[in-house]
């Protein structure tokens, strides 16, 4: 479990980039941190594991203040995966996946093999150890950088845009490939993210930032849908407009669903029969 | 073109062999003296050029270090030192120090500065402390650059390294001073194009050794791999 407790963050320039945050996230669940740039997510997601420390505030994991801990343990312990993947561009795949286990003093050998493992474990071929990642495509090094975030075997992975510089099609893909880890490995996951669809497909929890980080409204994506907190969620997930805003058109062979365009959009189906 | 084959052939007179001021031992000085002031500037500059590229402080000294050293007459520096410590090794020693450290602080500080930011913020993020990061990002990434300033630094040292003999401090300005003062031209010209030839070694051989260094990866799979970004922002805002 994570908690902010009026966690409050000012750059030594004077940006203000979190006024006053508090917040839990439950543990083995996805939070999902969405808003516009300068909503402070990014912030709220690296003081997480003290890649930038808070101007006030507390912030405790499992109940302890993480600015009585040694940041370099803290980070070795969190799994970090970030938007361009971030590899080591000399290290093989390999070893950018060990990179952890082999700080943390576990003999290389060991290492490369969960590093293999783990290969597996993200749907990457084992024969891709032995490249550089500049030799992969994004979505594999994607994939790479979500491997070695698990290498530690952290209970808490941060992913701060993981799949942003990604095209539409392999973005899809690894938002699948990130439900089913989820499912597996049951972490506590922090998602950073400016893309409301991602949030929703995502998080079990769904945070909808404005400037400063203030909290625009929690909830799952049901509550958030159903009922947004005022105008700026409601313009923010589009509510009011295209796919999100469905209504029933009546027809001669049956009722389809149509957008605010007034275009088909589907069918309403019995739920039992939804997933 | 006569006078060029008469320095060429005094080169291959056996009899300018051997002795305190054979060619092989005068050629020998030369590089102990160059590769002393590489080895005493790098040992000054590379820490100095990894601190300020790792933390981005103090670049204005860099600049003005370049800028007004490079400025600086050695020849006249030389004498102004010999003047003051005396003859000997001592003063062309310093002022050749003086002359390598801004092509090798250059070298150090951008290579460091070359590394891109978001690499280094990734390696620190999966939880390296900074010495790990110097050590196996920074530097690793960096080296090509380095050496490029080394090499730099040694053409710049060897070419005036011929000086040092000007106050008696050995090396192939021995020939060409004694041959200007006795009007010995080939002699002159000989020890030019000695100079000339272990520049261009010095040249062929770092040019090898830079290649060698860039990290596999770096060059692998993309041929034309251009180094992203150099600039680095303080802090990571929100965003």
């Amino acid at each position: 479990m994570i908690e902010f407790h009026s966690v409050r963050k000012q750059f030594p320039d004077g940006t203000l980039a979190v006024e006053d945050f508090s917040l839990v996230l439950p543990s083995r669940k996805t939070t999902v941190f969405v808003g516009s740039s300068g909503s402070g997510k990014t912030t709220l997601l690296r003081m997480i594991n003290r890649m930038v420390d808070p101007s006030s505030g507390v912030i405790e994991i499992d109940g302890a203040d993480t600015s009585s801990l040694e940041p370099v343990a803290l980070r070795r312990r969190i799994g970090y995966v970030m938007q361009n993947s971030g590899l080591l561009p000399h290290f093989k795949v390999i070893d950018n996946v060990a990179t952890v286990p082999v700080l943390s003093g576990l003999p290389k050998k060991q290492a490369r093999e969960q590093a293999l493992a783990l290969l597996d474990t993200v749907g990457l071929d084992r024969a891709l150890a032995d490249r550089y990642p500049s030799q992969l495509s994004g979505g594999q090094q994607q994939r790479v950088g979500v491997a070695r975030g698990l290498a530690a075997n952290p209970n808490i992975l941060l992913m701060d845009e993981p799949f942003g510089a990604v095209d539409p099609i392999v973005r899809a893909e690894l938002q699948v490939e990130l439900i089913r880890l989820q499912r597996e490995l049951d972490k506590t996951v922090v998602f950073v993210t400016h893309d409301i669809d991602e949030a929703f497909l995502l998080g079990d929890q769904v945070v909808i930032l404005e400037t400063g980080g203030r909290i625009a409204q929690v909830g799952s994506p049901t509550e958030i849908l159903s009922a947004p907190a005022n105008e700026f969620v409601a313009s923010f997930i589009g509510a009011d407009k295209g796919k999100r805003a469905l209504s029933i058109r009546k027809t001669p062979t049956g009722d389809v669903l149509v957008d605010s365009e007034g275009r088909a959009a589907g069918v309403l189906v019995k739920s039992s029969e939804a997933p | 073109m006569n006078l060029f084959l008469d320095g060429i052939a005094w080169l291959f007179d056996p009899a300018h062999y051997g002795g305190a001021n054979g060619i092989d031992t005068r050629v020998g000085e030369h590089l102990a003296i160059s590769g002393l002031v590489l080895l005493i500037a790098a040992v000054i500059a590379i820490p100095l050029g990894f601190v300020i590229g790792h933390t981005g402080k103090g670049r204005f000294l860099v600049i003005a270090l370049s800028g007004g050293v490079r400025a600086l007459p050695t020849l006249g520096f030389i004498a102004v030192l010999a003047l003051g410590i005396g003859i000997g090794l001592e003063a062309p020693l310093i002022a050749l120090v003086v002359l390598a450290i801004p092509s090798i602080l250059a070298g150090a500080y951008s290579g460091f500065e070359a590394v891109d930011r978001r690499t280094i913020d990734a390696a620190r993020s999966v939880g390296m402390t900074e010495w790990q990061v110097v050590t196996k990002v920074e530097l690793p990434l960096g080296l090509p650059l380095l050496i490029g300033g080394l090499r730099s630094a040694a053409l710049q040292v060897i070419a005036t390294a011929t000086l040092a003999d000007y106050v008696g401090g050995g090396g192939l300005g021995h020939f060409i001073f004694l041959g200007q003062q006795t009007q010995d031209y080939p002699q002159m010209l000989a020890g030019s194009i000695l100079v000339v030839v272990l520049a261009l070694l010095s040249e062929a051989v770092f040019s090898i050794v830079q290649r060698l260094v860039v990290p596999a990866g770096v060059t692998a799979g993309r041929p034309k791999d251009a180094r992203v970004r150099s600039s680095r922002p303080r802090v990571a805002t929100g965003s």
